[in-house]
């Protein structure tokens, strides 16, 4: 057992030298993997990577501030295919990649203006009505989509002679890094106390000084830059994209990613990114098993298992550090 | 003014399909508070069952029977097994719609593995070429039939609510589950009933479209979502809202097509819902919900 002792000691990521030993051994095994690893699980290992961005973002939205959106795939089009323009146009890879998240985030306002007066079944309905207007819009607006041939991405250029697989490895390893690291501060600051409050009764939340206008559109906007920065990695990674890519079945399998890696958790958010990475690759001669793996495994974690499987990791860990009490 | 006519006829029998989805929708809503988003999909499994009768020569009344009971089946098992285990474990509203979600995406699968995702077309009666004239109009068949089946359906659904004892019972439980249980009403009972009434009215819709689409796992995706803005633009807590907003959307979609463009004819739906929430949240016939703290 450990016994906190001082303020500093509490914020500490890793409190004991045993769990700081793991944690290395983790960074390592995650830095040296592309090495060990054939190529085809580094590419996967990528998708994981991005993939953990964007169900990060969506868990801010559904797991702290509480505003189902099943639009997803809105955002994710939207910054996929505004970075296809902007690199295109020759913007270099950071810049076009915030400027995807950008442009998305700003749809995400957009979007979060409706969320002001709808809650629950009406936000979802209304963000599904956008995850759907924004496909048939890309799929029947040539112009934008690049129409049936879609829009190729120049690859990235490796430096230090890596291979292309292993430097797109390790590029999104950093930006999962990055974005893992702002969303721990993020949740833990006012502005994540504030979102929770919201989630958990925005009336009271209302009463006790938080802005909701303020904070719901922040939320919606954080979020949809996540999504967009998603959307934008998974076109690189692609090399290609077209309007099809982006549909109402992506939504579902962010949102499904959420509700099965745990909610309102950001070590959940890279398990169910995991998850819904490894579960289609493993059932790769069953596709149509897919959907019943997920739905079977969305009714039994919200019968049996709230928190997803995160929640059953804490438990796990509960029990161990018990041992052999319990 | 003859294309104006005939395309208000094509969006009018549209909408009563429309208004089909949406009244089972529209059902549940008001008797749970659940937004079931696996209405498409059972509707979808029932009308597979039905095709598969068909095409094994048994009649058309036999497989329609069979698969309003498949559909209504699959809607009270959800309910009993599923929705009452989960609110006995104190699952949230928002988690109930989630399992919906999961039922939905199970049933999904289960067809595509059953069926095949291979477009087929329903061995259906009644047929869409033959036509029949009257006045500037031209009407085939299917969507006579589809029209007289919408009527029937939406009327028999308003004798069962308005005018039986159960109906009374449904209508308790709709506006106050504590007080109806108080009152000896069986609410399990009841609200197993609204859903398997909800799902069969959604089976109805899905064996009269199929003719008119092909029939593949996801056919029902998109009468669905149109059901759901018929629904929110007539209002989600009322029946009478959820046929008249269907066949408002029918219409306007099928003038929309006509006059403006084809190609976002589809996207009207959505851009009604968004523009009805914004504008009236509650839907043209709805009433708000009130909330305490």
């Amino acid at each position: 057992m450990d016994l906190v002792e001082s303020y500093a000691e509490d914020l500490r990521f890793a409190r004991r030298p045993f769990t700081r030993a793991l944690l290395g051994l983790l960074l390592l095994a995650v830095a040296a993997f592309p090495w060990v690893a054939p190529d085809y699980m580094v590419f996967i290992a990528t998708l994981v990577a991005l993939y953990s961005i964007g169900v990060m973002g969506q868990n801010i939205l559904i797991g702290y501030t509480g505003q189902i959106s099943f639009g997803q795939a809105g955002f994710l089009a939207i910054g996929a295919f505004a970075f296809g323009h902007l690199r295109i146009w020759g913007a270099p890879f950071f810049l076009a990649l915030v400027g995807a998240g950008a442009i998305a985030a700003l749809a995400g306002v957009l979007v979060g203006f409706p969320s002001l007066r709808l809650k629950g079944p009406y936000l979802a309905i209304a963000t599904l009505g956008f995850g759907v207007a924004v496909y048939q819009i890309f799929v029947n607006w040539e112009v934008l989509s690049g129409g049936r041939s879609g829009l190729a991405i120049a690859k990235l250029k490796p430096i230090f002679g890596l291979s292309s697989t292993r430097y797109e490895y390790y590029v999104y390893l950093a930006l999962l890094a990055g974005f893992t690291l702002v969303t721990y501060n993020l949740v833990s600051s006012y502005v994540g106390r504030a979102f929770v409050a919201i989630r958990d009764s925005d009336i009271a939340a209302e009463v006790n000084g938080v802005n909701l206008t303020r904070y719901k559109l922040l939320s919606f906007a954080i979020s949809s830059f996540y999504t967009g920065v998603h959307g934008a990695l998974y076109a690189q990674v692609l090399g290609h994209i077209e309007p099809q890519i982006f549909n109402i079945g992506e939504s579902l399998t962010l949102f499904v990613a959420v509700i099965i890696g745990g909610v309102a958790s950001i070590e959940g958010s890279i398990l169910g990114a995991l998850f819904v990475i490894l579960v289609p690759k493993v059932f790769a001669n069953f596709r149509e098993m897919v959907p019943v793996v997920y739905g079977v495994t969305i009714l039994v974690v919200l019968i049996f298992e709230p928190l997803g499987l995160f929640g059953r990791w804490l438990k796990t860990r509960l029990y161990f550090q018990l041992w052999p009490f319990r | 003014m003859e294309k104006l006519l005939q395309y208000s006829f094509t969006g009018l029998a549209a909408g009563s399909l429309y208004a089909l989805v949406a009244l089972g929708i529209v059902l549940i809503y008001r008797s749970t508070r659940v937004l079931n988003f696996a209405h498409a999909d059972i509707a979808t499994l029932a009308t597979f069952v039905s095709f598969s009768l068909l095409t094994n020569e048994y009649s058309f009344p036999v497989a329609l029977g069979l698969s309003l009971l498949t559909g209504a089946a699959v809607g009270i098992a959800f309910y009993f097994v599923v929705l009452v285990r989960a609110q006995r474990e104190g699952a949230n509203l928002l988690g109930m719609v989630i399992l919906t979600l999961g039922l939905a995406l199970v049933i999904q699968g289960g067809v595509v593995w059953q069926w095949g995702a291979e477009p087929v077309s329903l061995p259906f009666p009644i047929s869409d070429t033959k036509t029949y004239k009257v006045g500037l109009v031209v009407m085939s068949q299917l969507a006579l039939a589809t029209l007289a089946a919408g009527l029937v359906g939406s009327l028999l659904l308003y004798l069962l609510v308005q005018k039986t004892r159960l109906g009374l019972a449904m209508r308790a439980t709709s506006e106050n589950v504590m007080a109806a249980q108080t009152l000896g009403i069986p609410t399990r009972m009841v609200l197993s009933v609204s859903w398997g009434v909800a799902s069969a009215l959604g089976v109805v819709a899905g064996i009269f479209l199929a003719p008119a689409l092909l029939l593949d796992p996801f056919f029902m995706l998109d009468p669905f979502l149109k059901g759901f803005a018929a629904a929110v633009l007539g209002g989600l807590n009322s029946l009478p809202g959820a046929v008249v907003g269907a066949l408002l959307l029918g219409v306007a979609e099928s003038l929309t097509g006509a006059y403006l463009t084809i190609q976002f004819k589809n996207t009207l739906a959505f851009v009604i819902i968004i523009v009805v929430l914004l504008l009236r949240p509650e839907g043209l016939l709805g009433k708000e919900f009130k909330e305490r703290v």
